[in-house]
């Protein structure tokens, strides 16, 4: 299609609005409702052009170039005089009740507001009345809320209740008076809230972490970054300034995150900052320095017997190192068993198997969603939000029959009312997303893999049929497999969070039997860490083994890299074991139940002072970049293990100086993660012989933030790993698409430059979305179906079966640890049934005690009406209640070996 | 030869004009108001500190010799929980104070500040911070800004309307 912007003619694609258009082209015109991720609604009138009705039309009309679709050979201006007048006029009357606030706003500086402003020319309040003041709202650790900053644009409400599913943020009163709140102060309780402060253009949502050492935008010194607290592996802007990091902001990827991370990846970064950070070398607790360390080290390595632990939230580069420190056999994966074996099924199922796995954007292009056992709210939050956009996809073709293009919000909204696209749900109980489910299947796993395996075989003849099953059940598994048959893009969820190899196999069935005659069946497994498909890629043994080689007296020396390994192994076997090892070494940045018996502890960095590579759920390779040198001893834990191979006389390790040369050994010598050495350029990367500026051009203080410690500056630390800068000095033009430190274009201060990175709006970035895909499916090969289908469960008189239940604040180690994400933790309790409950007189808040083994429990009711009758469930990865690995049955009768009980938990105050 | 006894009889002359030079230090120049040399920190006419620390003055500085960290009481009245000039780098160029938006960084009519150690040229907010207005009497940024601070709720500042009332949809 041609359009003609002010006379000059531009090739555009067809479908999008003259917006979207105009911001393809790089053109800039001001807007405030338009939302890439949430289409037009014309609510703002800030983004006014002329359209012409041919060559000889000298005056035009003013549009809204949001709501105006692009036709072909269409003649318009963004220059002429009336429509840039219009837009002045708009943006003084939006701002005739604007604070004067920008000096003490934490949107300054990356104020769309501001920038628009700017851009549209005005500049003097003409209205010479009085201000309309609001009072704010407290709304929770994560968001400030400054109501009188409103420009009324509507865009967090449409981002929080239609797009995340939110219900507890409203627009309230009316006319000049609109409030944009939730009903009373309290939590906003949304997993996503957190966007809103990038959704907002202005300050009246801002991040309430960063305003606790609140830095402005052109101040911090930033790096692209992975999120490290789900498997979903969402792209990140890291910012750091004095030496602390600042913030966490989303780094638009097409394909993995789109504009949003969820609230635990962006508040989860305030542990990097803790106060109880390793940061020097201690062996046998008393602190040392690098020559003692390195030297007592190479002693105690160079004897036979030792082994490494690696872990699933380090890095690819790190777990490599270890493991060709100790050698092959010595390396262990530092994961339960059952998370070990299931993410190896995954690696198995999406490499052998001939479904793909969709990315995220995928999965929101789905049409029908069929989830296995798996509450990804909890564990994979971004991916939920994609299935609620995924329930969008049928009914848009009722607009699309309509002639309403889809970017036209309001409009297919209208068509579409309620309807909603196929979702099935089958999880132990209540989900959130179960409020837009065609139809949702309580049940234990067993219960769920036979439902999945019955999908399968009503598929397809040839998939296992499964016995004995009840007549709801067979009638269930008919309605999905039809919905499924009809999709255009079936996707199939399904992950390790509750702990069963049937359930992932019944998905792999479903996904299998589906792609046989669809091609575009995708396959999502979620795992439970940000690098659990990188180790499993990687190679290694259980951690049981690790255990039995200590104990068994073949080894004595134990290196555990970045691991509580009390999150991984009941804390009777980790204490034998560790009171077995002669020799404790632990590297890891954070204190633990594990680092607290270490002989030696090895101050390792976080994602924030470390280069890595993890692998996500996609298969997904992708860097995340050091944002700044550490001031102490914190250094990369495969920077140390180098030194510490070195030092021991390890000739591979000896060859490898820098992140390059060990990603280099890492793509040749790992068959599975061959070519992760593409993932970003090389350290030695230049654009017109300079490197990338992790600063931006504004950054102020240089010749003054350290002038107290000494009047002359230091040399600014040198990166010998990536091309990135530590300054503000380098190319000040695009960066490569993997190597993004933050978004800034002339005139786009905000989020809202990333406009500029993109090939279309909301497409993928110029020069592809980063990260580069491992685990593509075999193309040839026949479809090997899983048998062994689970009995169905039965529940056991005085015995309960203990499932795990994830919680996005809590359940991951890490981001636990933020002070603000730690207020939104859930008390320790066990969700029990109905039935249950009242079968052994219990109410809510009562307390159960129970056994597992030789552990006693006890811990406060909650009652379920969706959980079934045998089954509780227990909130996974809470520090309170000590692993064990789920599922496992327990018992409400004291056993008779009551004397050697432990008890576990016991809540300080009880109800009964 | 003519220009040479000219010359010389015009340097005498100046011995009876009036002098330039003037008996520095034990005579003081007169410096204007506007002069641009040592940079202080001044209060609002409450006496409380003007700096919000709003971070404009770092950055219009050319030579990048302010840093501070913003932070706020709690009542959120925002001010500089450090703030520091390194005096060395300081070429007195009053960007700083052009860029203030409160009137708190001003450029002050004294340039005595010579030091042996160049180290004591990096001035602390205690060095920086007076106890008066400075050239701007009257102006006192948290009266005309929204923000809700210590004795000034919404609806109080100049020029504001009391808060809306959520419940009511009056006309
Ligand atoms: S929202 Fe933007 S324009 Fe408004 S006070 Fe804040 S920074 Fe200034
Ligand atoms: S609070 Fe922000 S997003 Fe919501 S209407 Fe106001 S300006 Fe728009
Ligand atoms: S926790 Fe997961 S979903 Fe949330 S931002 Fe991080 S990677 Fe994305
Ligand atoms: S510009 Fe003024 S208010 Fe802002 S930080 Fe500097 S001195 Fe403080
Ligand atoms: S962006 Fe077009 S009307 Fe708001």
């Amino acid at each position: 299609m041609v359009l003609f912007i002010d006379n000059k003619p531009h090739e555009v694609p067809a479908g999008k609005n003259l917006l979207e258009a105009c911001l393809t082209l790089g053109k800039d015109i001001p807007y405030f409702c338009w939302h890439p991720a949430m289409g037009s609604v014309g609510a703002c009138r800030q983004c006014a052009v002329k359209v012409y009705k041919d060559e000889n039309d000298q005056k035009g009309r003013l549009v809204m170039s949001c709501m105006e679709p692009v036709v072909n050979n269409q003649r318009i201006s963004i220059e002429d005089h009336d429509a840039k007048e219009f837009r002045e006029h708009v943006i003084e009357w939006l701002m005739t009740n604007h604070p004067h606030d920008c000096a003490v706003c934490d949107e300054g500086g990356s104020c769309h507001l501001q920038d628009m402003t700017v851009m549209s020319g005005h500049n003097y309040r003409n209205y010479n009345y009085k201000k309309r003041t609001y009072t704010n709202q407290y709304l929770g650790p994560f968001l400030n809320h400054e109501m009188n900053r409103c420009i009324q644009c509507y865009r967090c409400v449409r981002f929080y209740k239609d797009y995340a599913g939110g219900k507890d943020l409203d627009v309230f009163a009316s006319k000049n008076n609109v409030y944009f709140g939730r009903a009373e102060d309290g939590i906003l309780e949304n997993e996503f809230s957190g966007n809103l402060a990038e959704v907002c253009p202005t300050g009246v949502f801002t991040d309430k972490t960063l305003k606790q050492h609140y830095t402005r935008k052109w101040d911090l010194t930033m790096a692209p970054s992975i999120c490290q607290h789900c498997s979903v592996g969402c792209n990140t802007i890291a910012g750091e300034r004095y030496g602390s990091l600042r913030m966490i902001a989303n780094r638009y990827n097409g394909d993995v995150n789109g504009y949003f991370l969820c609230d635990r990846g962006r508040y989860g970064y305030e542990f990097v900052n803790a106060a109880d950070r390793i940061r020097k070398p201690r062996i046998q607790q008393r602190e040392t320095d690098r020559e003692a360390l390195l030297s007592n080290l190479s002693g105690l390595l160079n004897k036979p017997g030792v082994i490494g632990i690696g872990s699933p939230r380090a890095s690819l580069q790190s777990n490599f190192v270890l493991k060709t420190l100790v050698g092959e056999h010595n390396f262990y994966h530092g994961v339960s068993d059952s998370e070990h074996d299931l993410a190896e099924l995954a690696v198995k199922i999406l490499r052998e198997g001939t479904v793909r796995t969709p990315s995220t954007k995928e999965v929101e292009e789905a049409d029908a969603v069929f989830i296995l056992g798996e509450d990804i709210t909890n564990t994979a939050p971004i991916l939920a939000l994609a299935v609620r956009q995924s329930v969008r996809q049928q009914p848009a073709a009722l607009a699309e029959k309509a002639n309403i293009p889809l970017w036209n919000d309001a409009a297919v909204k209208g068509v579409v009312q309620d309807k909603k696209g196929p979702l099935f749900i089958a999880t132990l109980t209540t989900t959130k997303l179960d409020e837009l489910a065609t139809a949702t299947y309580r049940a234990t796993p067993e219960c769920i893999a036979r439902l999945g395996f019955a999908v399968a075989h009503a598929l397809d003849n040839a998939a296992p049929a499964v016995a004995d099953l009840s007549e709801n059940l067979l009638v269930l598994a008919e309605q999905i497999a039809q919905a499924l048959r009809t999709a255009k893009k079936p996707v199939i969820i399904s992950g390790a969070g509750c702990e069963s190899d049937a359930v992932m196999k019944a998905a792999a069935n479903v996904a299998h039997a589906l792609q046989k005659e669809n091609k575009n069946t995708g396959l999502v497994y979620t795992m439970l860490e940000c690098n659990s498909i990188g180790l499993a890629m990687m190679g290694g043994h259980r951690l049981h083994a690790a255990f039995n080689a200590v104990v068994n007296g073949h080894a004595d020396t134990v290196i555990v890299l970045e691991n509580d390994l009390y999150r991984h192994g009941r804390k009777s076997d980790v204490d034998a074991f560790l009171k077995a090892c002669r020799n404790i070494i632990v590297l890891d940045h954070s204190m633990h139940a594990t680092t607290q018996q270490a002989h030696v502890v090895i101050p390792a960095g976080t994602f924030a002072e470390s280069d890595g590579i993890l692998v996500n759920n996609e298969g997904r390779a992708q860097r995340f970049f050091q944002v700044y040198e550490s001031k102490d001893m914190v250094r990369e834990s495969w920077r140390w293990l180098l030194d510490i191979g070195t030092e021991a006389g390890n000739t591979r390790l000896s060859t490898w100086k820098n992140f390059e040369d060990i990603t280099h050994a890492i793509a040749t010598s790992e068959p599975l993660l061959q070519g992760i050495d593409q993932v970003t350029p090389p350290s030695q990367f230049r654009v017109a012989g300079q490197r990338i500026p992790r600063a931006p051009h504004r950054y102020s203080g240089r010749t003054s933030m350290q002038a107290n410690i000494n009047v002359s500056e230091p040399k600014p630390p040198e990166d010998p790993d990536s091309p990135l800068s530590y300054t503000m000095e380098g190319y000040r033009g695009m960066p490569p698409s993997s190597m993004i430190p933050f978004f800034w274009s002339p005139g786009w201060n905000s989020v809202q430059s990333v406009n500029k990175y993109q090939q279309e709006i909301g497409g993928a970035l110029k020069g592809g979305d980063p990260g580069i895909r491992l685990l593509e499916p075999a193309t040839t090969g026949t479809i090997k179906y899983f048998e062994g289908i689970p009995e169905a469960f039965k529940a056991l008189e005085d015995h309960l079966l203990i499932m795990p239940m994830h919680h996005i604040f809590g359940s991951e180690e890490l981001s636990a640890r933020s002070p603000s994400v730690a207020q939104r933790i859930p008390k320790p309790y066990i969700l029990l049934s109905m039935d249950d409950a009242v079968s052994m007189s219990l109410l809510e808040n009562y307390i159960l005690r129970f056994y597992i083994g030789r552990y006693e429990y006890s811990l406060p009711v909650k009652v379920s009406n969706a959980i079934p009758n045998g089954v509780a469930a227990v909130p996974y990865g809470l520090p309170e209640i000590p692993y064990t690995e789920l599922p496992e049955w327990a018992t409400t009768r004291a056993p008779k070996y009551l004397h050697t009980l432990t008890p576990t938990y016991t809540p300080k105050h009880q109800n009964t | 030869m003519f220009s040479i006894i000219r010359t010389m009889w015009l340097t005498f002359l100046h011995m009876f004009h009036k002098r330039d030079t003037i008996q520095y230090p034990e005579e003081k120049a007169a410096l204007p108001a506007r002069w641009r040399g040592r940079i202080v920190l001044t209060r609002d006419p409450d006496m409380g500190e003007r700096c919000v620390g709003c971070y404009l003055c770092a950055a219009a500085c050319p030579v990048d010799c302010i840093s501070l960290q913003a932070t706020e009481d709690e009542h959120g009245r925002r001010y500089p929980a450090f703030f520091r000039i390194n005096f060395s780098r300081c070429i007195f160029c009053g960007y700083c104070e052009e860029a203030c938006p409160t009137y708190a960084i001003q450029l002050i009519p004294d340039f005595e500040m010579g030091e042996y150690v160049r180290q004591n040229l990096v001035y602390e907010k205690e060095d920086l911070l007076i106890n008066s207005q400075g050239k701007y009497p009257g102006y006192n940024y948290y009266k005309v800004a929204g923000l809700a601070i210590d004795g000034k709720s919404k609806g109080e500042g100049d020029n504001e309307l009391e808060p809306v009332d959520v419940h009511s949809l009056l006309p």
